[in-house]
Parts: C-alpha cells; sequence; structure tokens
C-alpha cells in the first residue's frame, strides 16, 4: 500500500514490534497515520503519513472568486469554521483596503470566540474521553448544541457555517440570536465550571496527563508551534494581543500561559481560554448596545453584493450585482499576509492576487499542519497510552492537516 | 507596528548584506526582500541569531510559480520576531531546470514539513533535508499539483459530461 | 403503561405461548434493531455524526450504541467524509474485512459523489471502490438527515432475505468492483 521506512536497519534481531496506528484508528481523530516501532510498551520510533484527506484546497482556491472561497475555508479547521471564514474575509479586506464599521467587527469576536469555545469543547472533551472519562465529554457537546443554534440563526447552518461576507455579515443578527447567546452566556459556565471539576483535581486524570509529553519553549519554538501548545509551554505568543486585528485591541482580555507544555498544561491552557473567551463575549455585547443596531456590513457596493430589492429596481445595484458576480471589478495586483488565532494556533492567509476575479496564488498556513510534526520526534522514548494521549491533546484537525 | 520599523530592519540587513538582496517592496507594512539561493541561509541565520533582530519564528515556508518569467518558481519564507513584533518575507526565485536550494531544517526544526510539502507541490529540491519525499499526495504521483500547467481536475474521469457543465 | 415504545411485532399468528413468523422477518427485525455501526469518520461529517451520537440526538436509540472500530464486529460502514484516492485502499481494506451481512452507509456529499471537490486527489464518491446501500445527501447533513439515512439501513436490513447474499445478482455486484 503506502510506502514508509521499513524499520529493519536498527532492528537486526526483529525484537521490536511494529505497530500501524491509523488512519482508521479512534484514537487518531482524523485520518493520519503513525507507524510505530514498539519495544513493549515503549515506544522507539515512529513515523507519521498524512494527506489521507489531502482535497487540494490551494488549488481550488485558484479558480475561485473570492467570495466562493469562503466555504473552502468552512472546511480547514471545521471545528471552528467561522475563525477560518472571518480570517479569509479579514484577508481580502485588508489586500482590497476596506474598512469595516464597529459593529462589524464586534460581531464578528463574537462569532469567532463562540467558534474557539465550541473547538476547545471538542478537543478537551476528546481528551477526557481518550482517558476514559466519557460523562464530561457528554455534558460539553449538549453546549456545543447550543452554539449551532446561535450559527442557525445567524447563517442558517450548523458546522460549516460560511458566515459573513467581504465587508460584515449577510445579515443582520436578530434578536433570537441575541437571546440565544445571553442564554448561552448564563447556563455555559455553570458546565464548565462543573467540567473543570471532573478533571483538574482528577488523581486518575492528573496521572494520565502530567509531565506526558512535556515541551520546552525552545523546542515548540523551533517547530514553530503556535497557539494553545505554545502558550502551555510558555511562550505568550497570541495573534490577537500581539497584531490584534477586528478590533480586539479595545477589549479586555488575559492570554493564559502554562508552564512545562504538558498535557496537563495544555488542558488548563484551553479551559481557561474557554473563560476568557465567554469574557470577550460578554464585553463585546455591552459594546453593542452602543453601536446603531441596524449596521451588519461594510460600505463597500463593489464587493457587497447589494440586497435583491435594490437588484431589480435600482441600476446601480443591478450593475455593481452583475460586475461582483462576474469579477468585472478590479482588484489591486499585490500580495498580502494576515493571520488570525485560529483554534489550534496561528491561522494564516497568503493571497497573491493578479487583478482578476480568483487569486494567482493563495496559501494557508496551517496550525495543525505545522504543530503536528513534532508529534513522531516527540514520541520516541514514550509509553504508547501517553502518546495517545499526546496526540490527542495536540488537537489535529485532518482538515487542517492536508487541506 | 512594532518595536523595529521596517527602516532599521532594512539597514540592520544592508550593513550585513548590502548588493546580495533586493527590496521588492512593503506591501501592507510587511518589507519583502530578495534575494539568491547562495546566501539565503546567511540571511536566515543572521535574521534569527542577531541578538537585536531575534526573528526566532519561522512562519511559513511556500512556493509560487510564474511560468512565463524566467526564474520560474519562488520560493517565499515568512518569519516573525516576536519579540519585536514585526514580520519580514524573503523570496528566492529559482530557474525551472535547477530547483535547488539549500534547506532551512538546519536552522528550523519547523521547517522540516513545510519543505516536503513545497517539495510535494512544485517540484523544489532542499539539498540537506534529512527526509525529502512527498507529504501529502499520493507517493507515486509523477507530477507536482500546485504548478499552473497541472490541471485542478481528475482528467481520468469518464462519467462527467461535458455537455452538463458548459464545455 | 409506560410510554417508551418497543419495535412492532413482524406479521405472525400468535396464540397462547407461542408466535409464528418466518424467519427471515424475525431475523431481520433482530438485525435491524441492533446494527453496529463503523463509523468511518474522516472530515466534517464526521463531527455531525459526533452531534448525532451526543445525547441531543442520540443514534443509539436506534440499536446503535456500541460503535465498533473494528470491522470484523460491524455490521454496518458508515464512511462520513470526503475519501481522497489516497485513502481508497484503506477503505476497500476496511471493506473487505468487514463479514456478511454488512451494510454501507454514504453520508455527505463527499462519500457520495466527491462532494465540492472535484480535483485530482479526491475519489468521486465511495462508490467506485464498494457497493453503497444508502446515500445521505447534504454538506454537512444535519442530524436528522443522518437518522433518517439510518432508518433507511433498518429498512433495508428488516426486509432483507436471507439468501440474498448468496444470489448470483450479489456475486454479480461484488465482481463489479472486483471483490471475490
Amino acid at each position: 500500500m503506502q510506502n514508509h521506512p521499513v524499520f529493519t536497519d536498527n532492528d537486526p534481531q526483529n525484537e521490536l514490534s511494529t505497530l500501524n496506528l491509523g488512519p482508521t484508528h479512534p484514537a487518531t481523530h482524523g485520518v493520519f497515520q503513525n507507524v510505530l516501532q514498539l519495544d513493549g510498551e515503549r515506544i522507539v520510533s515512529g513515523v507519521s503519513t498524512i494527506g489521507y484527506i489531502h482535497r487540494a484546497f490551494e488549488k481550488i482556491a485558484e479558480h475561485r472568486p473570492f467570495y466562493q472561497i469562503t466555504p473552502l475555508t468552512d472546511r480547514l479547521n471545521y471545528c471552528s469554521s467561522p475563525i477560518n471564514n472571518m480570517g479569509w474575509h479579514m484577508t481580502v479586506e485588508k489586500l482590497l483596503g476596506i474598512q469595516t464599521p464597529k459593529r462589524v467587527d464586534y460581531l464578528r469576536i463574537i462569532v469567532m470566540e463562540l467558534a474557539r469555545i465550541a473547538d476547545h469543547i471538542v478537543c478537551n472533551g476528546v481528551l477526557g474521553v481518550d482517558t476514559g472519562a466519557f460523562t464530561g465529554f457528554l455534558y460539553m457537546m449538549e453546549y456545543r448544541e447550543s452554539i449551532y443554534e446561535i450559527y442557525e440563526e445567524v447563517c442558517g447552518s450548523r458546522l460549516t457555517t460560511n458566515i459573513g461576507r467581504i465587508g460584515g455579515f449577510e445579515r443582520n443578527f436578530n434578536t433570537k440570536a441575541f437571546d440565544k447567546l445571553r442564554k448561552f452566556l448564563k447556563d455555559f459556565p455553570k458546565t464548565l465550571k462543573e467540567f473543570e471539576s471532573l478533571f483538574n483535581r482528577n488523581r486518575i486524570f492528573i496521572d494520565r496527563t502530567k509531565d506526558v509529553a512535556a515541551v520546552t519553549a525552545e523546542e515548540a519554538l523551533s517547530y514553530s508551534w503556535s497557539g494553545p501548545l505554545l502558550r502551555a509551554a510558555g511562550i505568550d505568543y497570541d495573534v490577537r494581543a500581539m497584531n490584534p486585528y477586528s478590533s480586539y485591541d479595545e477589549f479586555d482580555f488575559e492570554v493564559p500561559v502554562g508552564s512545562n507544555g504538558d498535557v496537563y498544561n495544555r488542558f488548563l491552557v484551553r479551559n481557561e481560554e474557554m473563560w476568557q473567551s465567554l469574557r470577550l463575549i460578554e464585553q463585546a455585547l455591552a459594546k453593542l448596545e452602543k453601536e446603531p443596531s441596524d449596521i451588519f456590513h461594510a460600505d463597500v457596493p463593489e464587493f457587497y453584493l447589494p440586497p435583491k430589492e435594490e437588484v431589480y429596481n435600482n441600476m446601480e445595484a443591478l450593475i455593481y450585482h452583475f460586475k461582483i458576480v462576474m469579477g468585472e471589478i478590479a482588484t489591486p495586483v499585490t500580495e498580502v499576509y494576515h493571520s488570525v488565532e485560529g483554534a489550534n494556533g496561528e491561522l494564516g492567509f497568503y493571497l497573491v492576487n493578479d487583478g482578476g476575479r480568483s487569486p494567482y496564488r493563495l496559501h494557508f498556513r496551517r496550525p495543525s499542519f505545522i504543530n503536528y510534526q513534532m508529534y513522531a520526534p516527540m514520541s520516541r522514548g514514550m509509553l504508547l497510552s501517553d502518546a495517545i494521549i499526546n496526540m490527542s491533546s495536540l488537537n489535529v484537525i485532518a482538515g487542517e492537516l492536508d487541506a | 507596528m512594532g518595536k523595529i520599523t521596517n527602516e532599521e530592519l532594512l539597514n540592520s540587513l544592508n550593513a550585513k548584506f548590502e548588493g546580495l538582496f533586493t527590496v521588492v517592496g512593503e506591501p501592507f507594512g510587511l518589507l519583502t526582500i530578495d534575494t539568491t539561493r547562495d546566501h539565503i541561509i546567511d540571511v536566515l541565520t543572521f535574521l534569527k541569531t542577531d541578538a537585536a533582530l531575534q526573528f526566532i519564528y519561522l512562519t511559513d515556508i511556500t512556493a509560487i510559480h510564474y511560468p512565463e518569467q524566467e526564474k520560474q518558481i519562488g520560493v517565499i519564507y515568512h518569519l516573525h520576531s516576536l519579540v519585536n513584533n514585526v514580520r519580514i518575507r524573503i523570496k528566492v526565485f529559482l530557474v525551472d531546470g535547477d530547483l535547488h536550494i539549500p534547506t532551512a531544517t538546519t536552522i528550523w526544526n519547523g521547517a522540516n514539513w513545510m519543505e516536503r510539502e513545497t517539495y510535494d507541490f512544485f517540484g523544489v529540491i532542499f539539498d540537506g533535508h534529512p527526509d525529502l519525499r512527498r507529504i501529502l499526495n499520493v507517493d507515486d504521483m509523477t507530477a507536482f499539483p500546485m504548478r499552473r500547467e497541472f490541471p485542478l481536475e481528475d482528467p481520468n474521469r469518464v462519467d462527467k459530461k461535458d455537455y452538463f457543465f458548459g464545455r | 403503561m409506560s410510554d417508551i415504545q418497543i419495535v412492532g411485532a413482524p406479521a405472525g399468528v400468535e396464540g397462547a405461548g407461542f408466535f409464528a413468523t418466518s424467519l427471515d422477518k424475525a431475523v431481520g427485525l433482530a438485525r435491524a434493531n441492533s446494527l453496529w455501526p463503523l463509523p468511518f469518520a474522516t472530515s466534517c461529517c464526521g463531527i455531525e455524526f459526533m452531534a448525532t451520537m451526543a445525547s441531543h440526538y442520540d443514534l443509539s436509540r436506534f440499536g446503535a450504541e456500541r460503535l465498533s472500530f473494528s470491522p470484523r464486529q460491524a455490521d454496518l460502514l458508515m464512511v462520513m467524509g470526503t475519501i481522497a484516492k489516497k485513502m481508497g485502499p484503506v477503505l476497500r481494506q476496511v471493506y473487505l474485512q468487514m463479514a456478511e451481512p454488512r451494510w454501507v452507509m454514504a453520508v455527505g456529499a463527499c462519500a457520495s459523489s466527491g462532494g465540492i471537490f472535484d480535483t485530482y486527489s479526491v475519489l468521486q464518491g465511495i462508490d467506485e471502490i464498494i457497493p453503497v446501500d444508502v446515500y445521505v445527501p447534504g454538506c454537512p447533513p444535519r442530524p436528522e438527515a443522518i437518522i433518517d439515512g439510518f432508518m433507511n439501513i433498518q429498512e433495508l436490513v428488516k426486509t432483507e432475505s436471507l439468501r440474498r447474499r448468496n444470489t448470483p445478482e450479489y456475486q454479480k455486484l461484488l465482481a463489479s468492483y472486483g471483490i471475490q
């Protein structure tokens, strides 16, 4: 089948056993393969193989207009698709020089922080499942359903959201969305506290995760780690704090930092990030009260589709509609790199434009891909069960791994 | 922006590598320079180890293909200095028949898979890479899919009727 | 009287202490309500499957409580997500390891027909390599749609004849995929 290096050169007596972990395996949360060489329970070496869900996003993006690339970005990190969508829209807005109104920024922050909470719910819940604790996962999935309901009110879809347009949102958030959001903000903290009480001082969980896969900050930086993994190792690099986008600099939040980068620290960092996200959403709701409630997109008729009533009645709207859909609007011939803080780390978009309807080259800097390359070197010398927990805490999303 | 301006960055680079690189521009505030493959490792090492600049974070390595240019394939590095909060983009253009460039894995471990991905999609050979083989595509693929001439859709499909797709 | 619904008995002759029906119907009833799925979740549809298995939509009401990741112990192969050409041989091997009777459900647009990814690296539908019983369209399909697909599989299982797997038509179907 797939060729991978054969291990016989360091094992002439054939005493070590080879274990194929994946690509279809419950422990790998996604399709990637690790062929491990084991000495009993201890891993001697390992080789990772990825690409089992390579869908050629970058190639597809060269054939699609900007607004049709948003559904592609959905499917990168599909556990937190709004962050990918917003990141892409912000990249295009940076290219085109569009300034979004404050209300759009605050609404974007709400949607992105909800997505971050949703992703960490899955990651920490599944980390619990991998250590054997199923209950916490079920308690938290209920709130992922609540987040899905809020997305449904905004954009109609649950998981692959395609939220927003270049310049803002496709429709204003209705009162039902805000009611559901407020209900979520009221109910979720109790469950998060319950979840933490199940795990944080649980003897079994601490024995499974403390000092497992500890990573020093130098190693993490040399492997270009980012996101909660790097923060658990002690470096406080958060794109929201360092290169603020979408008015994050007006908000008051802390960046949780761990100490030794082990699985327990990563778990705690993600939990604390969920608390900080809740804080950000509350602040955004408070700031929204002071903004006029009917603005939901920037005033850029060249890139934002006009409403259908105007298209049928107004000549300019008709012309703009035609030009946008057929791609007749000139765009700057330059290149831009924009990054946002995805749930796994720095999600970057490198867009090279040639003035046409589609990008000339679009490259996604995918945090899961870059974080995962350390897995095989890191698992050398680990026990097999520790390697499984390590994989789970890296939060590798297969869509983002392969793109 | 950051604690170091692009001008200071350019001055530091000029002090060491005057004439060995050209400034392409500063699109959206990101200094972009162009150098050759003989000097790229020195430039990257200098940027990483210099005490004032400290570009310790390798954000990404990728490539781009311009078929009508003389030097068709460009390898693009994005670096980030966390301490000074400044980024830089370095491009190295290579001729298609001679796509060799020294590897950056000696400087950052994280360059390993980034270079494998660039090899997989464009065919750029990184000299000195410990394990340069395909990473995302199937292992027995012979072409390099992200080049402009490679088609997006599978040419061997028999069930797609051109009539329905407007062709 | 509790309001928990139990599965209705098949058509048969009932008497004091006995119930006579045909073996097909009894076996079909037992199989349909105790399918053990193998969740072959590759991408986004897999997350919707997780939501289906969680408490809100709860697939285990339909008897699919015990997920099996080993193909030898599974009845239903639920392929959820995009199958790339690199993954094709893996999927085929998993299918071949399943014992008869086995059913296949293609969840999502990517598994049914390649979805939005009409590219060189994506298999345009898993029915190019394995026979499929039920297709669930959607990108991703809602959990209700996945449950509807599951109920369709249950209908197929309930009405399937015990001899179907040995008939020449079925053998011809497998041979067209290159499976002995």
